[in-house]
């Protein structure tokens, strides 16, 4: 039992949180978020530089070979820093290649990804707003040359910059939802996509991707023909707890800046943070951030151990997805009047926690999940 | 980072399992772990039969010094005993045995660690506490009880409350003024002594009509000089050692998911307006909850324990999983309760009662658990001062 980070992990969290602090600082976070595209090559060659998303990636293909733990340490900083990037996108469809692509798409795509040539995204979501396989309606049909795309997909982050996506599409229209599903690698560029992006509370890239007879050789499929979900399913999880490391990076910061604002904000000739009330606010943000922590690190290193998780990471997902919304509003209550500007980051925060929220399965889908895996 | 346990944690956890799954058959009939230890002499015969044949093997003690009768084991291994023996519901520890060892292991002198030490760990002792004042709980270093040296002895004179189990034990810890002078906390001395001529008990009844916790009356109650733990004056300290331990208490995590089992089993087995209560989307939802609780609140126990065996001060988190853990067994029972609906409040006395009536009891014992050894308020309190050092005034 050792429930601290490795000494290689401290210095990684120390680094990425050194170079977001100077790279992407709240200003650059607000451009990012009011600009369409929200992508800044230059800083995205950096981070690949710095080895960031070939973190995960084995070796023989270009990356480092670290865990999921790793993971956790640098999304946990970019949730600190409210980094504005398609980097979780592309971490998800890694997730994705290594489980279920074949040796040579590994080669060629994971190569790619390590070296920050190419952006992916997961083109999962449909307006049917749901992560079940039934939501699923984008149908792929069979062709001389390859497969056949139609549909729409939504709430797809990123794919105003993506360079390809990784598209389930339902491969069978009689079998039962989850067998018959495939994934498909999409180059972004192909004929018959329209994107179109899709505000929300976070500014978070969302999009509408219109697939109107788009083709796709054969070559790319990921996985076997109709046996995609499985692959979804689990890379779901992954993205769950993934989140739930960004959310943790929030919620600490959110602790740390409230607290130092306790204690030099004054009123009543005396520091707020002397007040009872207050105080007992920091101290339940503090405990509950210090108990879903643990839901989530147990998930991570759960994954990292390529174990079971599904119980797990719906827990985690559930609970700090409310201890995050929690947390923020607090914040915001005591920043008081100028944390609900814009011109204040506790709104970035606040925006954020509430974006990911629903993201990878709300806490009501995730508890259904776990009611599921234990058995009633 | 590593959430497993060694395989030597393994393997004296699968022993602790099959020692309390053997002693929960002989439980009396209906009983529902806990403080019923104190309650009925039923109880109390089971909870003094187990716990002297765990004192016999050894675990009550597995952190301390072999000398001392302990297995030189670490916290993480005491807190898989404790968690074991908290599922299984068997009343395996005496009350209020970590106060009084931390106290004589950390501030004791040698004699009294070989005069004491041995007979705690051999469950030969029952204590009594006497903390707690009518006019000092929270603020318990404000009390008044005194001590005045006579002698070869202190005679003590005061009052106390919730003196839990006093009917049961033979012992008493007494924590009591012997510096009038000196301010609050620095006056206050730690005495141990075998319960004798000037030590009164009254009941004082548990709203479920339990006698659970007693007044105790102290009138020239004459303790020898040589039971005073720690120096004159510094019993505040002494009370301290065994307090960090008392919040991290695992029980409740681990009593309280074995009720939450019993619970989704009663849900799945229930019918209401001919659905089953687990089937129901509002009855899953709160349940789920309960379980991602508890699940975290079993993790961060273990976090706590895994910090103590580095060596790291667990004064701030042990007041984080005191609350949350004890604020979840209120909840526990509350949601129980509301899910059975008016089955839920019929008490164990009738057949009707689901689970032996056990919510609606844990829904009244656990209004005291947000309280008893340091109140939600007081353990925010600590996260806030010493965790985050926000000003205390």
């Amino acid at each position: 039992m050792d429930f601290a980070f490795t000494e290689e992990q401290e210095i990684l969290r120390k680094m990425a949180r050194d170079f977001l602090a100077k790279e992407f600082p709240k200003t650059l976070v607000r451009e990012m978020e009011e600009d369409p595209i929200g992508f800044r090559p230059d800083i995205w060659k950096k981070m690949a530089e710095l080895g960031w998303m070939g973190l995960i990636i084995p070796e023989e293909y270009g990356g480092s070979s670290c865990g999921f733990v790793d993971l956790i340490v640098l999304l946990e900083e970019m949730g600190r820093a409210c980094l504005v990037s398609p980097f979780l996108s592309t971490a998800i469809c890694t997730f994705l290649l290594l489980d279920a692509g074949s040796g040579e798409q590994k080669r060629e795509w994971l190569s790619k990804i390590a070296s920050g040539e190419k952006v992916f995204t997961l083109a999962l979501t449909e307006p049917s707003a749901s992560y079940n396989a039934s939501g699923v309606s984008t149908k792929a049909a069979e062709d001389k040359d390859g497969y056949i795309i139609n549909g729409t997909k939504l709430f797809v982050h990123d794919a105003q910059v993506a360079d390809y996506f990784l598209c389930a599409a339902r491969t069978n229209l009689w079998s039962p939802p989850e067998e018959g599903i495939t994934v498909f690698l999409v180059d972004a560029r192909s004929q018959g996509i329209k994107i179109t992006p899709l505000p929300t509370i976070a500014d978070d890239k969302q999009n509408e991707i219109l697939f109107e007879r788009v083709t796709v050789p054969k070559g790319n499929m990921i996985g076997e023909l109709n046996a995609g979900w499985p692959a979804v399913k689990k890379t779901l999880d992954r993205a769950a707890a993934a989140k739930c490391a960004e959310m943790i990076g929030g919620a600490d910061w959110t602790v740390e800046n409230c607290v130092a604002y306790a204690r030099e904000r004054t009123q009543f000739d005396k520091p707020i943070g002397s007040f009872g009330i207050i105080q007992h606010y920091l101290a339940e943000m503090w405990a509950e951030i210090g108990h879903a922590r643990r839901l989530v690190y147990h998930a991570g290193w759960l994954i990292e151990q390529g174990l079971p998780c599904a119980k797990e990471s719906a827990m985690a997902k559930a609970r700090m997805s409310e201890v995050y919304r929690h947390c923020t509003r607090m914040g915001v209550q005591i920043f008081g009047g100028i944390g609900t500007t814009r011109e204040h980051d506790m709104g970035l925060y606040y925006r954020r926690a509430r974006q990911a929220l629903p993201l990878f399965g709300s806490p009501d889908f995730c508890r259904e999940r776990v009611a599921c895996e234990m058995g009633f | 980072m590593d959430f497993r346990f060694t395989p030597e944690q393994e393997a004296l956890r699968k022993e602790f399992t099959e020692f309390c799954k053997e002693e929960a058959k002989s439980a009396p009939e209906g009983w529902i772990g806990g403080l019923a230890a104190e309650e009925t002499d039923e109880g109390w015969a089971y909870h003094q039969s187990v716990v002297k044949k765990v004192a016999a093997k050894g675990w009550l003690c597995l952190p301390w010094p072999e000398e001392y009768g302990g297995k030189g084991h670490g916290p993480v291994e005491q807190l898989i005993f404790n968690e074991v023996m908290a599922y299984y519901r068997v009343p395996a520890i005496p009350f209020h045995f970590m106060t009084v060892a931390a106290g004589i292991m950390v501030y004791g002198t040698e004699e009294q660690k070989k005069e004491w030490l041995p007979k705690i760990a051999r469950a030969e002792i029952n204590w009594a506490e006497g903390l707690s004042e009518p006019n000092a709980g929270s603020d318990l270093a404000s009390l008044t009880t005194t001590a005045v040296a006579d002698g070869a002895h202190y005679v003590i004179n005061g009052q106390k409350v919730w003196t839990s189990g006093a009917h049961r034990a033979d012992h008493i810890f007494i924590l009591a003024r012997t510096d009038p002078n000196e301010p609050r906390h620095k006056g206050l001395t730690f005495f141990i002594n075998k319960i004798g001529p000037g030590i009164e008990f009254r009941p004082l009844i548990f709203m479920n009509g339990s006698h659970f916790y007693n007044e105790t009356f102290i009138d020239d109650f004459r303790v020898p000089r040589e039971n005073v733990v720690g120096k004159v004056n510094q019993g505040w300290y002494v009370m301290m050692a065994g307090r960090n331990f008392a919040r991290a208490n695992i029980a409740f995590a681990a009593g309280g998911k074995r009720d939450l089992e019993d619970l989704i089993e009663y849900c799945k087995e229930t019918q209401e307006g001919g659905e089953i209560l687990a089937k129901k989307a509002l009855v899953r939802h709160r349940l789920v909850e309960l379980a991602i609780d508890f699940e975290a609140a079993l993790k961060f126990a273990y976090y706590i324990a895994w910090l103590q065996s580095k060596g790291k001060d667990i004064a701030v988190e042990a007041a984080a999983c005191g609350y949350y853990a004890s604020e979840l067994n209120l909840r526990l029972a509350n949601t129980a309760i509301e899910i059975m609906g008016l089955y839920g409040t019929v008490t164990r006395e009738s057949n009707w009662a689901p689970l032996c009536g056990k919510f609606q009891d844990l829904c009244q014992w656990s209004s005291g658990f947000t309280i008893a050894g340091g109140t939600t308020e007081i353990r925010k309190n600590i996260i806030a001062w010493q965790g985050l050092k926000l000003p205390r005034d």
